[in-house]
This record gives structure tokens, C-alpha cells and sequence, in this order.
């Protein structure tokens, strides 16, 4: 059920790469905090994953206006003390395309 | 974690908090698919519930933390009350589901569901085919349906399309697929028939021939193939012809709770027929208390219960030793093992039924689902000999 962005998640991105275009929420998705779960959730028609700290940071950085290379450069103005993430980010990106969660 | 060789009553697994609840608002229905998953005895249950008592339902379900919510039926869009359910679930932060066959849907209503907050709609399918898809639904709804599915879509909802699956129109698949797409559905489910309540009765006239799901199992994987990324299709291969037995509700009382139009609440939608138990009402006691206390939803949790060959077995744990209302139709032992399972002693009984399938001619007339056929069908309970 739960997804965390820093282990290398086993899924084929390759069919649906990630472009290079704004990135946004896929229809009918959304993100919301659950007190019960203690987690943020992305919900979509008849499916919920938990999310992660930082999957659920980087989905919420996803907004319609900016491209992958610019989410993993806010998340870095962002988290400085974090290091260079983009690797990290660009991946689960890959695979929240790959899975239908942004478009 | 729960040891099943443990004595202990005392240590038990957490109850996990439910994620789903589906709620069977009425067992109403304009169709009569003969696949219908709903009872056979429908029409003998007790009073549908009005719009307060569902909406405590829904309060009470969400503040355990459920987040799913499938709004069924029979037809859900009967209700009159259905934008007030559905503005409630919205208002409490539910992601809902509306799941229907667009019979009693037009444009002006696909907008008010959208303006009280309604998140998804699931429309079903009973073919691609106009007449046969009539035949099966006992009704004209087939041209209703396209321009319905094209309402909904207009209406800027995610569209899922459920074609259920069956011997008579697995050789339409072809044709369903290029129906979804001209549609533009955002997902697909190939729903194969599940063999409970109705279908379990018509299951000799339903169930495919193993050729026919091998053939349609290409076609699906054809179609996933060139529309990778752009339409989700979701096919399940019937369970019968499975080695391993499915993770039925991926656990008994561990995600889903369905709450059917009395306020019967259930952990899968044909546990009513299991005998042995009570099942709660919601309108007796809350739905915590019933989640999380009672017998029922007690009865199959953890591996405790379980009976070889599925309590030595190391794939307990993924399948939960499959579905219990299957093992009980078949066994008549809810807690045996699903005799799907190639490891069960008694999964000779699933072949004797495909076997039957096999032979019997599509002249076998098909039992439609309505509240006649309800009456006629339901079994009666014992008559006890009164002494004159």
C-alpha cells in the first residue's frame, strides 16, 4: 500500500516516460491528511495508497504549472540540508507517471 | 503479529480501521442481470433505510478513518436522497464512488451529483452489443447506457466502464474494448462473474469454457498492450480456473465493510447466506462497535480459525486461504479451505462444476434477477412439524 520515494520501487516506467512538461494531478486524484492513518493518502476512483513523508511532499509540490526538473529544484530551495535529491525525485516521479497518478 | 499456533485468545492482531464502505443503498433495481451479485432472497429482507440512518452510517464509518465509499445497490440512482448522501460524504472528506447502470441517470442529474461533490462514476455494461445487452438486462437500456456514459464524461467525472463477463458475450470483448475507447474511459474493468448470490444460481448457463477465457485473456493483453498509458483495462481470469484461490476482500473484516439497504452490516457482500451467524445492524449497534467487537466480523480474523491444509501453509498469509461464502458453497464449511486451491482436498467439487457448465446448452433457461424470481428462489427455511 505504501509507497516511499528513497527505495527503488520495481515497476516499469519505461512504456509511459515522464515528459518534460508541467506536471499535474491525474483526473480524479487527490491528496488529503488522514488523523486516523497519520499519514497523508492519495485517493483515486475505487483506490488509496498511503504515502510516504517525502512521496507526499513531492506529489504536493505537482501543481499543473512545473515540470520535474523544477519540482525537484523547489524541493531543494526547499530541504538545502537534503543534498542534491533530483535522482530521487525524477524516480518517483517516473513512477507516479508510470502508475497514472500525474499526467 | 498473530501466531497461529497461539492459544492465547489475548493475542490478537490489531484491528486495523476499515478503508471501504460500500453502501448498498437499495436493493431496487429497473434491471434483472442474471450475474447479479446481490441475494437471491433479496425481496424477503427488511425495510431500506432512510436518509438520517445512512447518514449516521456514513459519520460513523469515516470517523474510524474509512475512506473508500461505494455507493451501490441495486440502483442507487433510485434514491431520491442520493445528492444528500453524496454532499454528506464530500463534507466528511470520503472519496465516493458511484457505481450504477445508469438507468435513472440524465445530463442535469450527472451535474447536480458533480455539484454535491461526487467523485467517480463506475458504469456498467451487460455487452457491446445492443440486443444482447438488453437480453441480458431484461430491459432496453442499451442505447440509455451510451448516452449516459457520455453524460458522465461531460459532466468532467472519471470514468470507469464495467463489462461483466460470461460465456454468452466473452466473445464480444473485442468489440467492448473499441466501445470503452470511442467512450473514453478512463479505466476498464473486465469484471468475469463471480459465482455468488444470482450467478450462483444461472452459474451452469454463465460459466465460460476454459478456451473461451484463454481467448479472451489474449485479446485483454493485446489491448493493454496498445493502450499502454492511456486506458487502464483491468481482466481477471474466473477464479475456477485459478491454481490459488483469490484474497477474498483481502482478508474478512480487514478493509471492507458493506452495509447492505436494511442496515445489515457485512464483511462481504454473499456472507449473509453463511450459516452459524448473526450479523449486526447498524441501526442496533454503532458501526465500531460491530467493526471492531463483534462475533462476525471476529469470526475469520487472523489465521486462528483456519484449517489444514491452509494453517501449515506458507501462503496463508497472501491469500488468507481464499473465500470463505466460496468454501462454504462448495464445502459447506465456511472455515475449510477455498476449494479453488489445488491444494484442497475437495477441489474435485470446482472441476465437477466446470464440468456441468460444459454440458449444459444454452436452451437451460436463465433465472433473471426480480423480486418474483426472489421469492420463487430463496430457500425456505426448515418447516418444523407442528403437533395438531
Amino acid at each position: 500500500m505504501s509507497e516511499a520515494p528513497g527505495k527503488k520501487v520495481e515497476y516499469a516506467t519505461d512504456y509511459k516516460p515522464l515528459h518534460e512538461g508541467p506536471l499535474k494531478l491525474a483526473r480524479g486524484h487527490r491528496i488529503q491528511y488522514e488523523t486516523v492513518q497519520g499519514c497523508d493518502v492519495l485517493l483515486y476512483p475505487e483506490g488509496v495508497v498511503q504515502l510516504s513523508e517525502s512521496a507526499a511532499m513531492i506529489l504536493k509540490t505537482v501543481d499543473g504549472q512545473r515540470s520535474a526538473a523544477a519540482i525537484a529544484a523547489a524541493l531543494m530551495a526547499q530541504f538545502p540540508e537534503a543534498g542534491d535529491i533530483s535522482g530521487d525525485v525524477r524516480s518517483f516521479l517516473e513512477v507516479a507517471h508510470a502508475r497514472g497518478w500525474i499526467a | 503479529m498473530h501466531e497461529g499456533g497461539s492459544p492465547s485468545p489475548i493475542v490478537r492482531p490489531a484491528i486495523k480501521p476499515p478503508l471501504w464502505l460500500l453502501a448498498e443503498l437499495t436493493y431496487a433495481c429497473p434491471l434483472q442481470c442474471a450475474y447479479c451479485s446481490n441475494p437471491v432472497d433479496f425481496n424477503g429482507h427488511g425495510k431500506t433505510m432512510d436518509t438520517e440512518t445512512w447518514l449516521r452510517v456514513l459519520r460513523d464509518a469515516r470517523s474510524m478513518g474509512a475512506l473508500q465509499l461505494g455507493l451501490s445497490g441495486g440502483e442507487p440512482l433510485v434514491r431520491q436522497d442520493l445528492e444528500t448522501l453524496v454532499a454528506e460524504s464530500t463534507r466528511l472528506g470520503y472519496y465516493s464512488n458511484l457505481i450504477t447502470s445508469g438507468i435513472g441517470m440524465d445530463a442535469a442529474r450527472a451535474r447536480s451529483l458533480k455539484a454535491a461533490g461526487l467523485d467517480h462514476i463506475q458504469v456498467s455494461f451487460q455487452s457491446s452489443e445492443a440486443n444482447q445487452n438488453d437480453e441480458i438486462a431484461g430491459m432496453r437500456a442499451y442505447a440509455h447506457k451510451l448516452d449516459m456514459a457520455r453524460a458522465v464524461k461531460a459532466a468532467g467525472f472519471p470514468m470507469v466502464l464495467c463489462f461483466v463477463l460470461h460465456r454468452d458475450n466473452l466473445h464480444r470483448l473485442r468489440e467492448m474494448l473499441d466501445l470503452a475507447i470511442e467512450l473514453e474511459a478512463d479505466y476498464v474493468e473486465l469484471a468475469t462473474t463471480q459465482y455468488y448470490g444470482w450467478a450462483l444460481l444461472n452459474r451452469d448457463r454463465l460459466l465460460p469454457t476454459l478456451e473461451q477465457v484463454r481467448e479472451a485473456e489474449g485479446v485483454a493483453n493485446e489491448y493493454q498492450a496498445r493502450l499502454k498509458g492511456k486506458m487502464d483495462i483491468y481482466f481477471v481470469v474466473p477464479d475456477y480456473y485459478e491454481k490459488r484461490p483469490k484474497p477474498c476482500m483481502n482478508g474478512w473484516g480487514s478493509v471492507f465493510l458493506l452495509v447492505t439497504p436494511d442496515g445489515t452490516a457485512l464483511p462481504c457482500h454473499a456472507a449473509r447466506q453463511l450459516p452459524g451467524f448473526e450479523f449486526p445492524n447498524v441501526q442496533i449497534s454503532s458501526v465500531r462497535e460491530i467493526w471492531q467487537a463483534s462475533d462476525a466480523f471476529n469470526r475469520f480474523r487472523g489465521f486462528g480459525w483456519m484449517k489444514e491444509p491452509c494453517l501449515s501453509c506458507p501462503e496463508k498469509e497472501k491469500d488468507f486461504g481464499g473465500c470463505r461464502c466460496q468454501a462454504f458453497q462448495f464445502t459447506g464449511d465456511a472455515a475449510a479451505t477455498d476449494p479453488v486451491c489445488d491444494k484442497s482436498p475437495l477441489r474435485h467439487l470446482v472441476d465437477d462444476a466446470v464440468a456441468s457448465a460444459r454440458s449444459t446448452t444454452v436452451e437451460k433457461p436463465i433465472i433473471f434477477r426480480n423480486p418474483k424470481n426472489s421469492d420463487r428462489h430463496a430457500k425456505k427455511p426448515a418447516v418444523v412439524a407442528s403437533p395438531q
